[in-house]
């Protein structure tokens, strides 16, 4: 891949984000990983951060001057083009999911919208084995990829004030699990109870990125 | 130990923020002013980091349940301490049941929306991830992660009878580190990833008119009112990591700045960031206020960093040197 395929910006002077252009894979998520790794391990970069085939670089102090950064920028593209990708060998956690329901709210829109039956919808919903590509969002919410497209939903023309923690949820083509009470523009088609995030247990957040999810069907509520 | 008398939520305990648990999905939090907090410790003699209380709504009342220093910073809010008037921007010492009331935010068109009450010591609160700041969607940090209500306690880390003098005052960073533009407040803003996306009209709109601050601004994020702005074509965007002051731009084209307790992750297209060392500007722009944005360059942004680094050593030098003569900063001596 060249290097042209990336983009390097700044957000103001408190970090510098790094973006893999090109489709979404699981494969530059790899590297994706592989380069934060490394990154973390540079004395300038407070925290090396990876979202979605991107990666944010918070400074432990600034760059001094414009060229300081270029150099950055340049050990960055040079890291990227040399990094294997990370093998995806994390921990696979099962999460028990009620689906329909008071606890899933908005599975009939994700029925409206695919015109697939509420049975199926939860086949093709708990069948994969879904890798944490990212955490952000709220305190141990993870980005998951891998969702099958044919029960993608647009997120909500409304977003809902406060979902519970626990709500398992579809927004455009991406599924999730909220980490506590929040508000949220996503569909909430079931819930679980696991525990994603404790500030006192170490690591905080119960995924990181390179494990991944399991959904079991443990209930239907029609 | 101070008792809240007010039941006004909002309230919050920040210190400078949480850094370094981005990775587990947790923003920064902290002072929405952080010269604010920073020079309100440095009063005390407490480490610049130290937590204090966040006050966005008043009156605010607390009773001192023992002898305690205190500092107000930020808003200019008419305090008393029982009948007596306290000036901002100034060190007390407090006696066992005394009142301190905080009223209205003075000074107009030009007040300041946030006052900070710092404890000799600080606010005493267990640090969390390396931080006493309330993570509000966490629920940790600060006094049980939450808004402080009426009736709760909260211990100074040094309380009782300090040798410092009462009533050193400072000068406040709006005057010495003036940023105005047509008498709006200012702030310097580095171009995003996003902004060559935008129209010429935009960038005039963004850069050459005043924002609005909305009642939808909060210590999350700061919604702004104008001209709506328009990409040239659709952005598609990937979720990505964000900090505060990252300006957002939602479908409808009227910006969103990014504030303490903001996400780590958006996506948002972004025009641009108001940098870290005018974000307290922005955090003490009132809502109705209107605001206006500077374009600078990566250097003038550090060196922007680095003369709120000098203001906080001079502040520091002259607390110092001023420490057990009773002079108040503001006479110049």
């Amino acid at each position: 891949m060249s290097s042209d395929a990336v983009t390097f910006s700044v957000l103001g002077t408190t970090a510098a984000l790094f973006e893999a252009v090109g489709p979404m894979t699981l494969a530059a998520q790899r590297r994706i990983w592989a380069l934060a790794r490394e990154a973390q391990t540079w004395p300038e970069v407070r925290e090396a951060v990876p979202g979605m085939n991107n990666l944010m670089l918070t400074f432990a102090h600034p760059p001094r001057r414009l060229d300081v950064l270029d150099a950055l920028e340049a050990r960055l593209r040079a890291a990227w083009e040399r990094v294997q990708p990370l093998s995806l060998d994390g921990r696979v956690v099962e999460l028990p999911v009620i689906y329909g329901g008071s606890g899933g709210p908005h599975l009939a829109d994700v029925v409206a919208h695919t015109g697939l039956g509420i049975d199926e919808i939860v086949e093709l919903h708990s069948a994969p084995v879904y890798p944490v590509y990212a955490l952000g969002s709220h305190p141990g919410y993870c980005y998951l990829g891998g969702m099958d497209p044919r029960i993608a939903t647009p997120r909500r023309q409304v977003p809902v004030l406060s979902i519970p923690g626990g709500a398992v949820s579809i927004g455009g083509a991406q599924t999730g699990v909220s980490a506590s009470t929040g508000p949220s523009g996503w569909n909430t088609i079931g819930t679980t109870d696991m525990c994603f995030f404790d500030p006192l247990r170490d690591p905080p957040a119960l995924l990181q990125p390179g494990d991944s999810i399991r959904f079991r069907v443990e209930r239907v509520i029609r | 130990m101070i008792q809240i008398l007010s039941s006004s939520a909002l309230a919050t305990v920040q210190d400078l923020g949480r850094e370094g648990s981005l990775r587990w999905g947790v923003g920064t939090s902290g002072a929405m002013d952080s010269l604010a907090l920073a020079a309100g410790n440095l009063l005390l003699g407490n480490d610049e980091s130290a937590a204090a209380i966040e006050i966005p709504v008043f009156p605010f009342r607390v009773r001192f349940a023992e002898d305690c220093a205190f500092a107000l910073t930020g808003a200019d809010c008419a305090a008393t301490l029982d009948a007596r008037p306290l000036m901002p921007w100034s060190t007390y010492q407090a006696r066992a049941g005394q009142l301190l009331n905080l009223g209205l935010p003075q000074g107009g068109a030009g007040r300041a929306a946030r006052a900070y009450l710092c404890l000799a010591g600080g606010v005493d609160v267990p640090s969390v991830l390396d931080s006493h700041s309330t993570q509000l969607r966490g629920a940790f940090g600060g006094l049980e992660g939450r808004a402080l209500r009426k009736g709760d306690v909260l211990r100074a880390g040094a309380p009782g009878r300090t040798a410092r003098p009462s009533g050193i005052g400072l000068v406040p960073p709006a005057l010495v580190l003036p940023l105005q533009v047509d008498g709006c407040a200012a702030m310097r803003v580095l171009p995003a990833a996003e902004y060559a996306d935008y129209t010429p009209a935009s960038h005039q709109a963004f850069w050459h008119t005043a924002w609005k601050v909305t009642p939808q601004s909060d210590r999350y994020g700061y919604r702004l009112a104008g001209e709506a702005l328009e990409s040239v074509a659709p952005v598609e965007m990937r979720s990505h990591g964000i900090v505060p002051g990252v300006i957002q731009v939602p479908p409808g084209g009227q910006p969103i700045v990014q504030m303490r307790d903001a996400q780590p992750s958006g996506g948002y297209p972004k025009l641009g960031t108001v940098i870290e060392a005018d974000l307290w500007r922005l955090g003490q722009a009132p809502i109705g206020s209107r605001v206006r944005f500077i374009e600078t360059s990566w250097d003038d942004a550090v060196a922007a960093l680095d003369e709120i680094r000098a203001w906080l050593d001079e502040t520091r030098r002259l607390l110092a040197l001023h420490h057990g003569l009773g002079c108040d900063l503001r006479n110049g001596a």
